[in-house]
């Protein structure tokens, strides 16, 4: 929110200025003027749909996007932001003049949307599935919607390798672990992912077992139950502030009892790299496999990737 | 609170009641002349400035063409859209939510006689809030089985009535004992009336998934964003009686800063005036939390602005109220809007970021004056 605020004013007339004449030049130099089905001025709504944008070239054509979109991270600089996903305003978008508003599903309120459609914006929702089939659908929804099919069918395909060959490695499991996800300390009381849950996801696709399965969405467990679960290792986002190292996290008196305290076994990674369930997602899941299963040989070559952030904590 | 006539009397010296009361009316038509205008101004600000810009030529055109008939080209069609879908009924939302959270504060200020009384800050909101939440959390389960299932977006605002509604009923009825209101017991009984509220709100908040964890905490801080013609025929039904009700309850609040025995024996149906004031607040209150949310301050920070400007007298209280809340509200609203446009901040941070330094002062000015 405080980033947003001290955002200077000026930047969207600014861009628009820049915007409009980068078009003008765009279609001054090669004379044609794109139809409906290469909509010029898109706004993004969801950190996976500006990435996926951004992943197939069309980063140009991006007029706005909303806070949730932090990767690449030039974009929350570049573009101006219209607000929180799940809280947009009708006239914010519109603002922008966008061909279309590319939203990810959960994206609203509702009315505001229904606003958007009115005014003749051509709305299309992305499915959001934290499943390795829902990335390859949401690269295939927004390249139709743009029209850039051919390459998103490309990194679609790439994605989609990618995540065959950690799911070979996953094959490979013989004993899965027991993972337990931490959103945040809650008071110092976990506040750990459940079904339905990116995480969830994330752990499975992962070769692991997600001992939060008895729930769904983000809940606080207490010692005890945490105790009894027993996992193995515990996964954390790495952000500023949250201290998610060893001593900090197992510092925790029922952490420290399970058998993730007694190894000292904490993951993290940057929440929106792990959570994201974008372009990037293999390589988050090779990243995690390394981490569950160190012994495992064919993950090691998975992980190397350009995209990897700095293994903050471990 | 506010000069009273007496003082008057005592500064002019050798002045007559006659002259000392027809200043206080000169300024009191002054200050009224005054809020009309500031809502006047509000209003075509707020039609005139948003995220989208048009300029007022094209804002009057857009007004025209919603009245007269189909827009020119694609480009008035888009005005047309924002000026009467979107910046209308939201100015007009503004307008009622500010006047009815305003004399709201006004009413319940009368009815405890106490300046402190707010539906924000005496558990009121926190009742329509918590009635609001239950249903946004709990309403897919429920909403089936309920009658007006078939109209979904009234459940909500028959629920934050009837929160306001029984919250306001508990707290007069805990604060009343033996024919007086005691200010301290209404306090005490305002909070832990919020604590539950909130202790509920806590449960609902475990209870809810993501979205409807995120849809609660950015409701708690009220926005007009959603403003929709929707809305606006809502919360009508709830404006309408306040609106009838305001020119009568004057002079029964007036009689009832009297006491409540003494204001008996000037003839007042005491027991009906209560009555018909708190089911007032608790509609208005229901209603302006189930359209925006909660907004905090302006019920307590408006009265007694104007308290100041124009003394206690509830018969130009009550309007000079409703005047100023509508323009302090859309005037948050503007800002709201426009601080970090094309996004959009919750108008709650605002109203609360000038009331509660203000209430800061009033506890303050108070305290001196006691002491």
């Amino acid at each position: 929110m405080i980033d947003i605020i001290a955002r200077p004013l000026s930047r969207r007339s600014l861009l628009q200025v820049a915007g409009l004449s980068a078009a003008i030049i765009a279609v001054g130099s090669t004379g044609v003027i794109a139809q409906d089905a290469s909509p010029k001025r898109i706004v993004a709504v969801g950190g996976a749909v500006t990435e996926i944008l951004y992943a197939l070239g069309a980063a140009e054509r991006i007029v706005g996007i909303d806070t949730t979109s932090l990767y690449p991270p030039s974009a929350l600089k570049d573009k101006p932001n219209v607000g929180y996903m799940r809280q947009l305003s009708a006239e914010g978008v519109l603002s922008l003049s966008p061909d279309i508003v590319l939203v990810s599903a959960g994206s609203g309120p509702p009315p505001a949307l229904k606003l958007l459609e009115e005014a003749g914006v051509r709305l299309v929702t992305i499915p959001d599935t934290p499943t390795a089939a829902g990335v390859v659908e949401k690269i295939r929804a927004i390249g139709r919607a743009v029209g850039l099919e051919d390459k998103a069918a490309a990194l679609a395909a790439d994605v989609e390798k990618r995540f065959a060959a950690v799911a070979k490695a996953r094959e490979t499991v013989s004993k899965p672990v027991k993972v337990l996800f931490v959103l945040a300390m809650q008071s110092g009381r976990p506040l750990v992912a459940g079904t339905g849950t990116a995480a969830d996801g994330m752990i499975a696709l992962a070769g692991a077992t997600n001992i939060g399965a008895g729930f769904s969405g983000y809940k606080a467990m207490t010692d005890e139950a945490i105790i009894t679960a027993a996992p193995d290792i515990v996964v954390m986002m790495a952000r500023e502030g949250l201290h998610a190292d060893p001593d900090t996290v197992f510092a925790n008196a029922a952490l420290s009892a399970t058998p993730a305290g007694a190894g000292r076994r904490l993951v993290t990674a940057d929440g929106h790299w792990l959570l994201g369930f974008g372009p990037r997602s293999p390589e988050a899941v090779a990243y995690l496999m390394q981490a569950f299963f160190p012994d495992l040989p064919q993950v090691r070559a998975l992980s190397a990737s350009e995209h990897l952030p700095a293994e903050a904590g471990k | 609170m506010s000069t009273p006539p007496m003082r008057a009397f005592a500064d002019n010296g050798g002045g007559t009641l006659v002259a000392a009361l027809q200043r206080r009316r000169q300024r009191t038509a002054f200050v009224f002349a005054l809020l009309v205008l500031l809502v006047a101004a509000t209003s075509i600000v707020s039609l005139g400035l948003g995220a989208v810009s048009i300029p007022p030529s094209r804002t009057f055109a857009a007004l025209w063409t919603g009245l007269t008939g189909s827009p020119a080209d694609a480009n008035a069609a888009r005005d047309s859209l924002v000026i009467l879908n979107i910046r209308l009924p939201r100015t007009l939302l503004g307008l009622m939510v500010g006047a009815s959270l305003a004399v709201c504060g006004a009413l319940m200020q009368g009815l405890f006689r106490n300046p402190l009384a707010d539906p924000g800050l005496v558990g009121v909101s926190s009742g329509a809030a918590l009635a609001a939440a239950i249903v946004i959390v709990l309403g897919e389960r429920f909403l089936p089985y309920l009658p007006f299932a078939t109209l979904p977006f009234v459940a909500l605002p028959i629920a934050a009535f009837l929160g306001g509604l029984l919250f306001t009923y508990v707290l007069y009825v805990l604060s009343s004992g033996s024919g007086r209101t005691s200010v301290a017991t209404l306090l005490l009984a305002g909070v832990a009336l919020g604590a539950m509220a909130g202790a509920v709100t806590g449960l609902l908040t475990f209870l809810s998934n993501d979205q409807q964890l995120r849809d609660l905490t950015f409701w708690s801080l009220g926005s007009l964003g959603g403003a929709t013609w929707t809305k606006v025929t809502t919360i009508l039904p709830a404006f309408i009686p306040l609106a009838i009700a305001l020119p009568f309850l004057g002079r029964s609040l007036n009689a009832l800063s009297l006491g409540e025995a003494e204001a008996f024996h000037l003839g007042l149906p005491v027991e009906r005036i209560k009555r018909i004031v708190i089911v007032v607040v608790a509609l208005a209150v229901g209603a302006a939390v189930a359209s925006a949310g909660v907004i905090g301050f302006v019920g307590i920070v408006v009265p007694h602005l104007l308290r100041l400007a124009i003394g206690a007298n509830h018969k130009v209280l009550l309007p000079a109220s409703a005047l100023l809340g509508a323009a302090l509200l859309l005037a948050s609203d503007i800002l709201a809007r426009l601080i970090v446009s094309p996004a959009e901040l919750p108008i709650g941070i605002l109203t609360a970021a000038i009331g509660a330094p203000f209430f800061l002062w009033l506890l303050l000015a108070r305290r001196k004056m006691v002491t």
